[in-house]
Parts: structure tokens; sequence; C-alpha cells
């Protein structure tokens, strides 16, 4: 191993020590080092989405972070979601919408849709597909992920009041 | 794709990145890595030492002081993008940040590291030469401060020295009643544009054009400003005669052509862009003159 140092990372609230090698990604680090496969790696140049999780609460491309950033912060991936094996509302509105056809791209847009929609919990359309912009699906067309996004926001709602 | 094996450094304080620029062969500093990792995965770019700039608190701030925006290089694109400071005071710099890549990569990206990276396309860039912006450079040997004009000197290029770091950015508020205009041409939302125009207007008590800035990108290795366009604007009335023959300007200014979008082409979006921002510009200072 090359340059290395040991981390401590919260990762869906568990921490994680592990040494790492300075130059690993994040996306590999979850993925090689945690084994939480559910983070996909697409492009690997920031462009696909594919590999969006939260840090700090916030989306980041996980391809263009290194594990050693994250010394210390906490992450939340897409295995974060589901609660004993039950889909949360934002999956849940993916399967009823047919919001996913491969699925490769599935968890980068639930991430970041979890994070959007938690700052906006009542978007309209082109807002969602704003907020879609930085991932990129090649089956769907994008309308079934719309309709999701827009039913989960509205079963949020309801849920909260 | 991953990066090349490098030295990993976290420093705590502006002095300890300086030192460590300083001594460290082949460094480069990393700040929001949303164009380095990228150049990193691909090896395009293979530093032996990488001084990540993440840790440094006093790289980031964000303030409003003698007429002007005070923002530090670490300072992330989504604070500018949140601030009601930017968003009542420079609205066309709260436009420009709504088409800088996507949330995601707005999160993590900087002010400084889009400038140190000088895209040719990227819009902080255009705005900082609109506004005329300052940048403020830390080494061991000192600080100093240098116009946009004299950093951005090459294709990706700064005049930074290679043991020198971008500490912050000052760039002055536009006056209260000039229109602000920021609009761009891109393939999709998010993409790099192809051109990009900005403009700031001011009237005068007559409703003529008092002073007019314009700031072009995509045209060359950096933000063009015409100022043969800017001065000629000057004591006209702002209407569709004078910006049309302003942009008809603009579409004369050189532009490099490359396999995707020709020079003919990018000469002709000057033109649609131009005549755009300088209309909305207009017709925003007219409304704050009325307002």
């Amino acid at each position: 191993m090359g340059d290395a140092r040991t981390i401590a990372v919260t990762v869906n609230g568990r921490v994680h020590e592990r040494t790492v090698e300075t130059r690993l990604t994040l996306s590999d680090f979850l993925r090689h080092d945690l084994n939480l496969t559910g983070t996909h790696v697409g492009c690997e140049h920031g462009v696909c989405g594919a590999c969006t999780v939260l840090v700090n609460g916030r989306s980041a491309r996980s391809c263009l972070m290194l594990a050693v950033q994250c010394d210390g912060q906490e992450v939340a991936t897409v295995e974060s979601l589901a609660k004993g094996g039950k889909l949360n509302p934002l999956q849940q509105a993916f399967q009823d919408c047919h919001g996913l056809q491969c699925g490769f791209c599935t968890p980068g847009i639930l991430m970041t849709l979890t994070e959007f929609l938690r700052d906006h919990p009542a978007p309209d359309e082109a807002a969602v597909r704003d907020a879609m912009t930085g991932n990129i699906c090649r089956c769907t067309g994008y309308q079934g992920i719309v309709d999701a996004a827009l039913a989960a926001a509205k079963r949020m709602r309801e849920t909260r009041s | 794709m991953k990066p090349a094996p490098f030295v990993y450094h976290d420093p705590r304080t502006i002095a300890e990145a300086c030192d460590l620029l300083a001594t460290r062969e082949n460094a480069r500093v990393l700040a929001g890595g949303q164009s380095l990792m990228p150049m990193m995965n691909f090896r395009a770019v293979t530093p032996g030492h990488l001084i990540d700039l993440n840790r440094i608190g006093e790289l980031s701030y964000l303030r409003v002081a003698n007429g002007a925006l005070e923002v530090g290089a670490m300072t992330r694109q989504r604070e500018l993008e949140f601030s009601t400071d930017v968003g009542g005071r420079c609205p066309l710099l709260h436009e420009a940040l709504a088409h800088v890549g996507h949330r995601q990569t707005r999160n993590r990206g900087t002010l400084g590291g889009s400038l140190c990276h000088l895209d040719p396309s990227a819009e902080l860039v255009n705005v900082t030469a609109l506004l005329g912006g300052t940048l403020h450079a830390v080494s061991t040997r000192g600080g100093r401060n240098i116009p946009f004009p004299e950093f951005a000197v090459g294709y990706l290029t700064t005049s930074l020295a290679p043991d020198e770091l971008l500490a912050g950015v000052t760039l002055p508020l536009p006056r209260s009643g000039h229109g602000q205009a920021f609009v761009e041409f891109a393939r999709r939302r998010g993409d790099f544009s192809i051109v990009a125009c900005s403009a700031l207007l001011g009237l005068d008590a007559r409703g003529n054009i008092a002073g007019a800035a314009i700031a072009l990108s995509g045209m060359s290795h950096a933000p063009v400003r015409p100022a043969a366009i800017e001065r000629a604007l000057r004591g006209q009335k702002p209407d569709a005669a004078a910006f049309k023959a302003a942009a008809a300007e603009a579409a004369k200014l050189d532009a490099a052509g490359d396999p995707f979008v020709s020079a003919g082409y990018r000469r002709h979006l000057a033109r649609v862009l131009t005549y755009r921002a300088l209309e909305q510009a207009a017709a925003r200072a007219r409304e704050t003159a009325h307002g």
C-alpha cells in the first residue's frame, strides 16, 4: 500500500474504521471496503450521478471525493433508506410509478431526491426536472422518475400533516 | 479509472498549505474537486503531492464590505447560491450559479476552484471578468492582488506561480440601479455552455445609457470584455437599434472553433446572447428606476 491513513467514517449511522490508501475514492471505499454496493459507479468523472451519496446531509458525487476527506464526516448511502426491509416513501413511489427499469442510476437518483425533497417539500415538475439534471438515466426518459418524485413529495407532505 | 498514487496532505491553516506548496515537488492544490478529481481519475493530472484545502476554515467566508463581495477561495458555490447578499445585491451572479454544473457539484465546488481551473466556458469566471474582480494570492513570499485580466493568461492557465495559492476574491458589486443579466446557451441544462454573455447597464437621469459592461465567454481561452462595444453604447438610448448594433459587433469578435462547435456558430451565439443580455439588463434597469 502506498500513502495510507487510518480513517473513521460514519456511514448510515455506523462508524467504520479502516486503513486506506489516500488515493481511494469514496465510491470505491463504500463498495470495496464496506461492501455497500448499493452505490453504483458509472462514469467515474462526475457526469452520470449514479454514485451520488449524502456527505453531512448534502448530495455529492462519491467518485469525486477521496475516502480520506470523509474522515470524521457522516455519509449516507442508498442502503440507509429502507428500514427493516420496508421501502421508504420515496422508494415506494419509484416502484409504483415505474421510476426505474434497469436500476443502475436509481441509487444516485434516490439520494439526490432525498436531499432535494428534504429542502423543497412541495416542488413543481420544472423544479424536479431541474434537480434531476445531474443524474443520467438511459432507460426511462425520466417521465416515471419525475412522476415518482412528485408522488413521493405529495405522500410525504400528507404523512407530515 | 483511479487516481495515480500521490502523497496526501490536509493542512489546517493557509500558512501550512503555503509551506507545503513551497517545499513539495509536483504539488497540486485540491479545492472542491469537481474538476481536478475527474482529471486525476483520468490520469490527465498526476500530482506527486495533493494538498487538500477542505479543512482550512479561514479560506471559507462570504461578506459584503466597501461595496464589494469578499469571498474566500473555498467558499462553496452552494453558499453563494443560497446567500441573500448575493441574491439581493448581485442577482446576475445568482443567475450564473444556476448554470454551474448541478446541485451535487455546487455542494462541493468552490469559487476559487472554478477560477483556478479557468475553464473557458465557466460561468463564475465570466462573472468575475464582468465585475472586474481582484484575486488575492498568497505564498510563503507574501501576498499579492491580481486583477482578473492579469490572472487569466491562457487556456486553463492562470498567472499564479507554482508556490502560490488563491486565498480569496473581491468582486465589486454593481451600483444599485444597474440592470444585470446573465444568459448562456448549452446543449443541456448544467452542461458546459457553448457561449455565455453577462451584462451590466446603468441609465442616466434621461434614461440614456450611462455605462455598459459586457463579458462574453466561450469565444476564447478566457471571457472577453469588448471595450469598443461597451464604449459605443454610452450615451445611446437603450433600445433595440442600439442593442442590435452592439450584437452585430459582438458577432465580429474572434472565436475559436473546435470539432464540435465551429467558430462561426460561436459568433452567431455571441450576437444572439449579447442582444438578449442587453435587452434584459435594460428592462431591469428601467424597473429599478421606476420601482
